[in-house]
């Protein structure tokens, strides 16, 4: 009982409190799961930042010079890269999502597999598009 | 013994209050931005980079406008629904929470307003 009851200050009605994560093994599923909504909140920098870029291209020729250097500087470049992947697992592991919201793919084999897949996909996406911004 | 059913006994007590009416317009927005992210990102990863008479060309063209400024809004409200859930998940506190929540719609009003305002505005001065 002693053990049981350590969670008891952060628990004050005891109630069963939802498995803590840390117990888990990692696996393909649990962790596509974090990085969707990972990469979703990722993806507020480089939303505003693009916005930022567009308000500036309007705004005037001095100011768009600071906000593209900014944007095409090594910094910049991580922030949108580092994004583009974002996208790209966020969009791949988004269409898993709204297949199994229509009922679809939810046997586990078919769950990993789509995992892995869209987990590859959001890789190579993100190289092709490297290679197509150069 | 009360009188209530089932069903309405635990409405509206999960963590949200509510539900299915966010659920369902989440995806609506995730189904709108799959032509409409990929219809922006590739001009634009193509574009990004040249200078400022090609960006003002590019965005003063209808098309790129048009699908620029339907990818903004929609991203703002998808970015809007998106946060809120996590708020609603891992914020507790009735004041903090529900101070996060309207700061979350205001900022990505904002956030549209704003890239609907620029891309217009390059739209329409070329």
């Amino acid at each position: 009982m002693a053990t049981e009851n350590q969670g008891a200050a952060a628990n004050p009605a005891n109630r069963p409190l939802s498995p803590h994560l840390q117990i888990y093994r990692p696996q393909i599923t649990s962790i596509l799961s974090i990085l969707n909504r990972i990469t979703g909140i990722g993806m507020i920098l480089a939303t505003v930042l693009i916005a930022w870029w567009f308000l500036a291209a309007a705004t005037g020729a001095e100011y768009f010079a600071m906000v593209d250097g900014f944007m095409t500087s090594w910094f910049g470049l991580l922030i949108l890269v580092a994004s583009l992947w974002a996208f790209w697992f966020h969009f791949f592991n988004g269409l898993r999502h709204l297949r199994w919201d229509a009922v679809k793919g939810m046997g586990m084999k078919t769950v990993r597999r789509s995992g892995w897949i869209a987990a590859a996909m959001s890789v190579i996406a993100t190289v092709l598009c490297i290679v197509l911004a150069m | 013994m009360s009188f209530i059913t089932d069903r309405k006994r635990v409405d509206g007590l999960g963590s949200s209050h509510s539900g299915v009416g966010h659920w369902m317009s989440q995806r609506v927005t995730s189904i709108a931005l799959i032509p409409l992210s990929l219809m922006f990102l590739f001009p634009f990863i193509r574009v990004l980079g040249a200078d400022h008479a090609v960006i003002l060309q590019t965005y003063a063209h209808p098309y790129h406008a048009l699908v620029a400024v339907m990818f903004f809004i929609v991203l703002s409200m998808h970015l809007q629904q998106g946060l809120q859930v996590v708020i609603e998940d891992y914020i507790h506190g009735h004041r903090k929470r529900i101070g996060l929540l309207i700061a979350n719609k205001l900022f990505w009003g904002g956030v549209a307003v704003i890239a609907a305002f620029a891309i217009a505005k390059i739209a329409f001065s070329a």
